[in-house]
């Protein structure tokens, strides 16, 4: 549970920041980019851009591949998993509810 | 039916609760205790019954009742329908109550799936530029 946490604060994290959220955008629409393409749209320097993909990689959501001398960035959709997969909300959401149904039964003692 | 079987999850939550399990399943099955602890509601415990349950956050659950047998087993539909997949949920949620030498032992499982899921998981791109918009606001919360 823990370690599915911390994944989805990784992807929230780095997510948060817009210009890392449109070239994560800009992976899942257009496919597999260099980074030279990507600074092109991005409005900031290739050695931000890089910074912005490490980030984005180290939360899973992008794998780079080495070609020449060419980096190309691929965006991991399998990656969200974490924020599509309900049951984990649903499991936490039951625990405090039940949490508050214990209270309940307790009161209905006296 | 086969794409909803696929995409289908379940979530189990077990606790040992000190109490018989009558007395738990009143707090179950009655409207003003399922109130106390659950949501707002207009259950019955009669089979094909159908309700909502209302949270504090303005959403409303559509229910209907599955399957009632005291003390021991309960079933009803938690259906969530929102316009967008990535907040909708198609579900049953089932206690099972057992006695124990200290109380009963509760066993919930909800089993389903959201509309959207098998499309995340399968890498489809619709919706997510949506869902990622979303994202701004849940991220900031989370800070």
């Amino acid at each position: 549970m823990s370690s599915v946490s911390t994944a989805a604060d990784d992807i929230f994290r780095s997510l948060a920041d817009p210009t890392r959220r449109a070239l994560f955008e800009r992976l899942c629409r257009e496919g597999e980019q260099t980074v030279g393409a990507l600074t092109l749209q991005a409005g900031v320097s290739q050695p931000a851009v890089s910074k912005h993909l490490a980030i984005l990689k180290q939360a899973g959501l992008v794998r780079d591949r080495q070609e020449g001398r060419q980096t190309h960035y691929k965006a991991q959709l399998a990656a969200l998993a974490p924020l599509v997969d309900w049951t984990q909300e649903m499991a936490s959401f039951w625990e405090t509810r039940f949490d508050a149904l214990e209270e309940l039964l307790k009161r209905m003692d006296q | 039916m086969t794409e909803a079987a696929a995409a289908t999850r379940s979530v189990v939550v077990r606790r040992e609760i000190a109490c018989p399990p009558e007395k738990l399943w009143r707090a179950l099955t009655q409207p003003h205790l399922i109130e106390e602890w659950l949501m707002k509601n207009d259950f019955a415990a009669q089979v094909g019954h159908r309700f909502n349950l209302r949270g504090e956050w303005g959403g409303v659950l559509d229910c209907e009742v599955l399957e009632v047998d005291p003390p021991r087993r309960l079933a009803y539909r938690w259906d969530y329908a929102h316009q967008d997949p990535a907040f909708a949920l198609k579900s049953v949620v089932t206690f099972t109550l057992t006695p124990t030498a200290r109380g009963t032992h509760l066993h919930m499982e909800q089993r389903g799936f959201r509309p959207s899921q098998k499309q995340a998981l399968g890498g489809a791109l619709h919706g997510w530029t949506q869902f990622l918009d979303k994202l701004e606001a849940v991220a900031a919360r989370a800070n």
